[in-house]
């Protein structure tokens, strides 16, 4: 369309709703996943025991988050077809008609691209390649070959989101150790009983866009069983990462507090059956899906709070245990 | 036809056109930054051979 054109008179009173702006582009890169990449990724990065110069943790970040963020751009445009219909996602940029799916492809491709040779550049070539792996694992593992075909597609495309520590790490370090792999595994282990939670209370989108999703495959009463075996697995888990290196008492006290109501939270869904969520409109479910985003947050803070005490010489430590 | 009229369209390539120029922007100041520290950390500076001399010391 040319400037000419859009002075005809055929043009004129139209409201070019549909052309992109800079916010549809960025809207591509799932900024919300994006700010948990951002924060687990620093707590990853700024635990390890090794120190790194501020700006190159800085660009470090950025570039992994771009790397979060492209796989997002790549995710969208391969699942324009069931954002369109799934209430949650109908006015993402693809499906709105803001972006074209060739752009967001041509976006996605170009910032994977991108952020890996940076990130590489930045710190190390082994970090990049843990973020290429990422990138690929989300993208073409969990998006185009799990989430349409298996009920575990969470459990398995969890382990794309629960890179990003690692990847802190590893930049920082320039390898893996139990302390990475301990935080890998509480992202791991957290997304399939907050996703199953989050299902269980919009259970008509996924109905509706014939996603696998354990509610509708295997029902609601397997779901909640789900729900409760893996948060006892991550209860577990959580409070052993408090023995590594990582960890230390004030890290031990959040998790306690945290993994007892979890487990409250699941033992509660666990016992309702559909009746009591109709007639309280799911209020238990909400509440555990809610508590899930602080969980989460509230451990990494908490391994945050436990490196800066232990870079002031304030760590009591019970690391090294593990 | 003469151009004169600002459309709703030319509001919306703006913004997006300045979004993009802030981020070119912001990436060459980190290219800069990021050069400048490793430069003066000596990351580039090539590894250097014992002389003769330090070795049988």
């Amino acid at each position: 369309m040319s400037d000419a054109s859009i002075n005809s008179p055929e043009f004129q009173g139209q409201a070019f709703e549909s052309e992109a702006q800079f916010g549809d582009y960025f809207a591509l890169l799932k900024p919300r996943v994006m700010t948990l990449v951002v924060f687990t990724a620093a707590v990853g990065l700024l635990a390890a025991p090794v120190a790194v110069h501020p700006f190159v943790a800085f660009c470090a970040i950025l570039f992994i988050a771009v790397g979060g963020g492209a796989s997002g751009a790549l995710n969208m445009w391969w699942d324009a077809d069931i954002d369109a219909v799934m209430k949650r996602t109908a006015r993402r940029p693809i499906p709105a008609g803001k972006v074209t799916g060739d752009e967001a492809l041509a976006l996605g491709l170009a910032l994977s691209g991108f952020s890996v040779v940076f990130l590489g550049l930045a710190s190390n070539w082994f970090a990049a390649g843990l973020l290429a792996f990422t990138i690929f694992f989300y993208v073409v593992v969990y998006t185009m070959w799990l989430k349409r075909w298996t009920p575990q597609n969470i459990v398995i495309g969890g382990a794309a989101g629960a890179f990003p520590p690692m990847i802190g790490w590893a930049a920082a370090t320039g390898g893996i150790s139990v302390e990475s792999v301990l935080m890998f595994c509480l992202t791991f282990m957290w997304t399939p009983p907050h996703f199953w939670a989050l299902a269980l209370f919009i259970r008509k989108d996924y109905d509706h866009a014939g996603v696998p999703m354990l509610t509708v495959t295997h029902g609601r009463r397997v779901t909640r069983n789900h729900i409760l075996v893996y948060t006892l697995l991550l209860a577990a888990l959580a409070v052993a990462m408090a023995f590594t290196t990582a960890g230390g008492p004030f890290y031990l006290a959040v998790a306690v507090v945290l993994n007892a109501m979890f487990v409250k939270g699941a033992w509660d869904i666990w016992r309702r059956d559909e009746e009591m969520c109709e007639a309280d409109n799911f209020r238990v479910e909400k509440k555990f899906f809610k508590l899930s985003l602080l969980y989460l947050f509230a451990h990494f803070g908490a391994i945050l709070v436990e490196a800066v005490m232990s870079r002031l010489g304030m760590g009591l430590g019970l690391g090294g245990w593990i | 036809m003469s151009l004169n009229k600002q459309h709703e369209i030319h509001n919306r390539r703006f913004g997006r056109n300045l979004g993009l120029g802030l981020t070119l922007g912001a990436f060459m100041a980190i290219i800069f930054g990021l050069t400048m520290v490793k430069v003066s950390r000596g990351d580039y500076e090539p590894s250097r051979t014992p002389t003769a001399t330090e070795v049988t010391q």
